[in-house]
């Protein structure tokens, strides 16, 4: 008990000693309560064990709740069973009570009934240090020591007390319980540990720290972007601590360059460099990430993870404990949102905006707040609740408004109000006269593949500074609430002479109402009400507040409906609009609900005619291009593709395909694109023909177009034939023409990854040659961003196969550029890169210029990176840097730690990562030094534990390591006690024949220590070795003749033992 | 009887043919039968001997009502007014074919001409803010407790007069009723409905055409 309450419960910091009403004391103290009720009955003879000191603390019962087994005078109360000194066991003078029993202690207990909790609660607050009192002081120290097993006899032997071994029975007993309190409680807050200001600010004291001069020094220096220090103990400007994110900053390692870092609630990362604090592309995420700051440097710096194990321990654990103790609960449902309003028209919104809005509310208390859940049970903070009183009364009358962002009309708040509309949305935000729009909007879809996360919003509105069109707009929705269908259309027309793209007008009828009227009007019969709505709808729907908003109130299940209408203007306004509104996943998820899919796939069935359009087949036509458009949106979700695919959208999806249109043809070839992820539509597209109209397109004018076009053919390129296929209709040549286009940056990503997957065939990269392409890939290694880079990188990788373009790539510079990639963060990037420097390698002369660029050692370094796909790439690449090596084994041992790295890389669960160090190792193993220093390192033992593998690949290599590390001393006899040999034996039943080869090396070499041949002749091995001697590969044909051979003759030389002794 | 009929016929068939080379939309079967549908719709000529000149004002009306789902009187009497060429009180054959040719197959050029041509209530080639404010008089739900009960409509007309009135001078011409139209399709009814949907257009036309072709 001791260690947990000291530790995990939360006490009031206002130093009264109270415990605090958190969910996770509760369960503490429920836990506890549950411990002293089951007492007595599981450990009666525990029970009675007399405590050495009473537990005493003031309590809520009185003398009347007490019963027969009590003495009562007066108020006082004294319990039957007494002590052997005869003293009472329970003594109650009120307030106060003394229990000196846990018998006791459970009855009372059980008296107070429904206080039962408050009485443990106010027992643990008064008796800071329970087990103390229980037992004594001496056990009460062991209790909380590390070891659990100290001599608990060896103490009891001092203490005279007679009833030594309930003692320590009820010691055990209590240790336990700590031990399942704590541990219960670690589980609670390991889901809830997010960093908040506090903990990044002491991690940051901590860096500061590693800063000073001297030896010590492991970092060069560490600040904040901003000095501006919020309230809330966050730095990063308002628009971004929306993002969760605290601050941000610069820190200058020793061996690498400055790291642009941004700490966020969700863990710190590397940012793209924040220079201007308006610059967009600065705040993207370009590193994995991190749970602190620590971790994150460890793996960005070598030099800092080295250094910093050597620092004082004590001061890296600091910032982890105290990091629990200001644990951020951010909890799902369970914030106490107390605003009515908002609540109600929020209540569909997702729990991460939800979660996002709390975190910012709370940040803005000024003081910080532990745990937030504690709102619920019915506390609010006085400021907060001011603010809110007010918000509910300004937003009397007109429909419910979100107002998050109130009270904070601060001069700072103002400021970057301006600066904070994001990317696309800038365009919209137009200033009204009235003087700039105190809206603050937090939307941008930065995240991953253009996914766009629902965003919670800020808002500052008074009535007086809403702009004329709102009050406007505000009119024509009441006209349209009770104007029948002659007056709606013309109120709807007047509303479509407003900016609907601006964002004013998109909030203002959201706010006033208009949304859930113009969703009503799609109900109705009247197709000029719904054409007028939709018209307006799919408007307003590029803004991403509108999306959700449709989405929450139901809006788009209606939208979908439509989409079997006869009409043909009104499907294709339905589709338009669904594809505005299908941005986020929710609203995706929505379509394919209420068969949304099946019916857009529906709209792009219909007969026509490339050249002769009737005016209805334009109309058709128009309608399928919608339709497109909104399953283009759609497919970003991995169960819309199926969806469609089952839908049978991909044969039309192809027929679109032969249209001429470029508005039609974008839209396809990006849903083909983007579905192209999935394997069955690659296949899909390669059977149904469209590889040639891909290619055919990759020709148009349309920047657009030929993008997708690319990266469709950049995915489906995986594929063999495809490959095949594109370069039997001509298309490497426009392709490599894309590369021209170097201000494109999103184009040229997509041409250089067609260009990558589509050079895996050696007979494209032949074609690719003859345009050139290999001199203009080595132009765009610099200067380029990393999506163009890892591309580009790429497909250097797989050119750099072909001996011929080894020298090309060397003539042009490339090998130069490539090597000063590897310091790169990027892990992509990273692996084609190594991938690249690799296959250079296999040249003689360029490994001389990687060597000459140290580019060995930045490989061998890149193995310490987490991500096993980097270290396997890395490794592969050494084998070349190895072998081709001028002097490899000096080379290798100049490296200070590399063999170390290896053999650590042995313990890998990564089958690839294994395999690649397996082969590293039996290219390192050559050198006999090297060998003896793997040997020294256990090697033989590690790879022994590999054996039992079933991956032909893992098993190639390993027996290959194995065959060069029986060279050294006594390893072939290690091999053998380490149980190796047995293992290979079975490898010989393997279909691979590259396992045979190495393997029958392995096990010629291994047949030189007899033991081993006895091993393997009682394996079988004879048997299978004799058919392979009659393979065609000679390599196999003389391991195996060898071992048979050895085997041979140690049987020989034992009958002529026998024979002649 | 049958000579009758058969002059009937053939006049019928002669009248066919000249009113098939001056209406656009319909062929020559399909105007036979309109003209019988005429002929139903007339009835029994209320002296005999004395020729029907066609249908009267409330007559029409019904039909319009009934068939084409049309309720407000001032419209339909707009809808009469425009059928009823030549101002005779009574809408003729050739009224009556020419008319539904824009009323059931128009082109938006035609139909934006019908369709000013209803909503010009007086006839004066414009709209005015009176005609707009009649027309509109019932399309709001009154609201118990405005003090103008008006306001909502005066506001509307001068929502419509801004959005409309190209020239600014307060009314609007065919040149402004033709251009807002063309900018925004959704404006051609913008008074009141006066043309018919596509389910009434398809029963009328199955019923007039398909039916009586089959005997």
């Amino acid at each position: 008990m001791g260690a947990s309450l000291t530790k995990a419960a939360q006490w009031t910091s206002s130093g009264t000693g109270k415990l605090e009403f958190t969910p996770m004391n509760e369960s503490l103290l429920k836990e506890i309560l549950c411990f002293v009720e089951q007492f007595s009955s599981q450990h009666p003879q525990e029970a009675e064990h007399v405590f050495e000191a009473p537990l005493q603390w003031s309590t809520t019962l009185v003398a009347s709740d007490f019963k027969t087994d009590y003495d009562i005078s007066d108020l006082d109360v004294q319990s039957h069973e007494k002590d052997s000194e005869g003293l009472p066991l329970l003594k109650l003078s009120p307030p106060t009570v003394y229990v000196r029993s846990f018998s006791q202690l459970a009855k009372l207990v059980h008296l107070a009934d429904d206080k039962k909790l408050e009485e443990v609660r106010a027992c643990l607050e008064e008796n800071r240090d329970p087990v103390v009192k229980i037992l004594g002081p001496c056990f009460a120290i062991m209790l909380d020591g590390e070891g659990p097993h100290t001599d608990v006899l060896h103490l009891v032997g001092k203490d005279q007390v007679k009833d030594s071994e309930v003692k320590v029975k009820l010691f055990h007993l209590l240790q336990n319980m700590d031990k399942q309190l704590l541990s219960k409680l670690l589980e609670k807050i390991s889901e809830q540990v997010r960093l908040d200001p506090t903990a990044v600010k002491n991690d940051m004291e901590l860096l500061k720290r590693f800063c000073s001069e001297g030896e010590k020094r492991v970092l060069k220096s560490v600040r904040y972007t901003s000095d501006y220090e919020f309230a809330n103990g966050c730095r990063a400007p308002l628009w971004r601590q929306v993002h969760g994110e605290i601050c941000h900053l610069v820190i200058e390692t020793c061996d690498t360059e400055d790291l642009y870092i941004t700490c966020s609630t969700t863990g710190v990362f590397v940012n793209g460099g924040i220079k201007q604090e308006r610059a967009e592309s600065g705040y993207e995420r370009t590193s994995d990430m991190y749970k602190d700051l620590v971790t994150l440097l460890k793996s960005q710096s070598p030099y800092f993870a080295e250094n910093i194990n050597k620092q004082d321990f004590a001061v890296e654990e600091l910032p982890s404990t105290q990091r629990i103790q200001h644990v951020e609960s951010v909890d799902k449902k369970e914030q106490g949102q107390p605003q009515r309003s908002y609540e109600q028209q929020e209540k569909n919104v997702h729990d991460k905006a939800r979660q996002q809005q709390t975190l910012y509310k709370t940040g803005r208390e000024k003081f910080y707040v532990p745990c937030p859940r504690w709102k619920n049970l019915g506390l609010t903070f006085p400021s907060c609740e001011a603010e809110e009183k007010k918000s509910s009364k300004s937003s009397a009358g007109a429909m419910p408004k979100k107002k998050l962002g109130l009270g904070a009309k601060s001069k700072i708040k103002a400021e970057f109000s301006v600066s904070s509309i994001p990317g696309r949305l800038s365009s919209q935000k137009i200033k009204t006269p009235a003087g700039a729009m105190p809206v603050e909007l937090s939307s941008e879809s930065s995240l991953e593949s253009e996914e766009e996360e629902e965003q919670s919003e800020r808002r500052v509105e008074s009535d007086t500074d809403l702009p004329p069109e709102y009050w406007q707009i505000q009119k024509l929705v009441k006209y349209l609430k009770a104007g029948d269908q002659t007056a709606t259309v013309l109120t709807l027309c007047a509303m479509m002479d407003f900016d609907l793209m601006q964002e004013t007008c998109q909030l203002a009828i959201r706010d006033v109402g208009g949304l859930e009227v113009l969703i009503n009007l799609l109900d109705t019969d009247e197709v000029k009400c719904k054409i007028g709505s939709l018209k307006i709808l799919r408007k307003i729907s590029h803004n991403v507040q509108i999306r959700q908003t449709i989405v929450d109130i139901g809006g788009l299940q209606n939208i979908v409906r439509i989409l079997d209408s006869p009409v043909a203007e009104l499907k294709a306004l339905a589709a338009e609009t669904i594809a505005n509104v299908a941005k986020f996943r929710r609203a995706r998820r929505t379509v394919r609900h209420y068969g949304g899919i099946k019916k857009l796939v529906k709209l792009l069935d219909f007969s026509w005619n490339l050249d002769t359009l009737t005016p209805n087949q334009k109309k058709d036509v128009e309608v399928a291009r919608c339709g497109v458009l909104a399953l283009w949106s759609c497919s970003k979700s991995a169960k819309n593709k199926k969806a469609i695919h089952k839908a049978g959208g991909i044969p039309l999806l192809g027929r679109l395909l032969k249209s001429r249109d470029e508005n039609m043809l974008i839209p396809v070839v990006g849903t083909l694109q983007e579905c192209s992820s999935k394997e069955s539509y690659r296949i899909a597209i390669q059977t149904e023909g469209m590889i040639n109209d891909l290619v055919k397109n990759l020709n148009s004018d349309n920047d657009e177009l030929q993008m997708h076009c690319a990266s469709a053919i950049f995915k489906c390129a995986e594929d063999k034939q495809t490959r095949d296929l594109v370069r039997k209709y001509n298309g490497l040549q426009p392709l490599v023409s894309l590369l021209g286009k170097v201000n494109n940056k999103q184009l040229l990503a997509a041409a250089t990854g067609a260009i990558w997957k589509c050079s895996i065939s050696t007979e494209n990269v032949a074609k690719f040659q003859k345009h050139k392409a290999l001199e203009t890939l080595v132009g765009l290694l610099t200067n380029q961003p990393e999506e163009v880079l890892v591309n580009v990188v790429g497909a250097l990788g797989e050119f750099a196969q072909i001996p011929a373009s080894q020298a090309v790539i060397n003539k042009c510079g490339g090998i130069k550029t490539l090597v000063k990639l590897l310091v790169g963060t990027n892990e992509a990037l990273l692996v084609n890169v190594t991938k690249a420097v690799g296959a250079c390698a296999t040249d003689k002369n360029n490994m001389s210029i990687i060597d000459q660029l140290d580019g060995v050692r930045l490989v061998w370094s890149l193995l310490k990176n987490p991500n096993p796909d980097v270290q396997s790439s890395a490794a592969w690449a050494l084998c070349p840097c190895i072998e081709n090596a001028k002097d490899a084994g000096e080379m290798v041992r100049s490296l200070v730690g590399g063999l170390r790295l290896i053999i650590d890389l042995l313990k890998s669960t990564n089958n690839e990562v294994l395999a690649s160090i397996c082969a590293a190792i039996a290219k390192i193993a050559k050198d006999k030094e090297n060998l003896a220093v793997l040997t020294d390192y256990g090697v033989v033992q590690l790879l022994a534990k590999l054996t039992n593998t079933t991956d032909d690949r893992l098993r190639r290599h390993l027996a290959e390591a194995i065959s060069q590390c029986c060279m050294w001393g006594s390893n072939r006899a290690s091999f053998g006690e380490a149980g190796a040999v047995a293992p290979l034996v079975r490898y010989l039943k393997s279909k691979d024949s590259a396992v045979h080869q190495s393997t029958a090396m392995a096990l010629y070499q291994l047949s030189k220590d007899p033991q081993n041949c006895i091993t393997m002749h009682s394996k079988g091995v004879v048997k299978p070795l004799i058919q392979m001697m009659g393979s065609d590969d000679e390599m196999l044909q003389e391991a195996a003749a060898g071992c048979v051979r050895n085997i041979r003759l140690l049987a020989q030389a034992n009958r002529n033992a026998r024979l002649f002794y | 009887m049958s000579e009758m009929s058969a002059m009937n016929r053939k006049l019928k068939q002669t009248v066919a043919e000249t009113i098939s080379k001056q209406v656009e939309h319909f062929n020559k079967t399909e105007i036979e039968c309109l003209i019988r549908e005429f002929t139903v719709l007339l009835g029994e000529p209320a002296a005999p001997g004395r020729a029907v000149t066609g249908l009267d004002r409330a007559k029409f009306r019904s039909i319009l009502h009934n068939v084409f789902g049309m309720t407000d009187d001032m419209i339909m009497d707009g809808v009469f007014r425009t059928f009823d060429n030549d101002n005779d009180g009574f809408v003729g054959i050739k009224e009556w074919i020419e008319g539904l040719s824009v009323f059931l197959r128009g082109t938006l050029d035609e139909k934006i001409k019908y369709c000013f041509h209803v909503y010009d209530l007086n006839g004066d080639n414009y709209i005015s803010r009176e005609e707009m404010f009649h027309m509109l008089k019932n399309s709001l739900i009154r609201q118990p407790t405005e003090e103008d009960p008006d306001e909502g409509i005066k506001d509307l007309v001068e929502i419509t007069l801004k959005k409309m009135d190209h020239d600014h001078d307060g009314r609007l011409s065919f040149g402004d009723f033709e251009k807002a139209v063309r900018e925004e399709n959704l404006l051609l009814e913008a008074f009141g409905t006066c043309l018919p949907d596509t389910t009434s257009i398809e029963i009328f036309e199955q019923r007039v055409f398909q039916e009586q072709l089959e005997p």
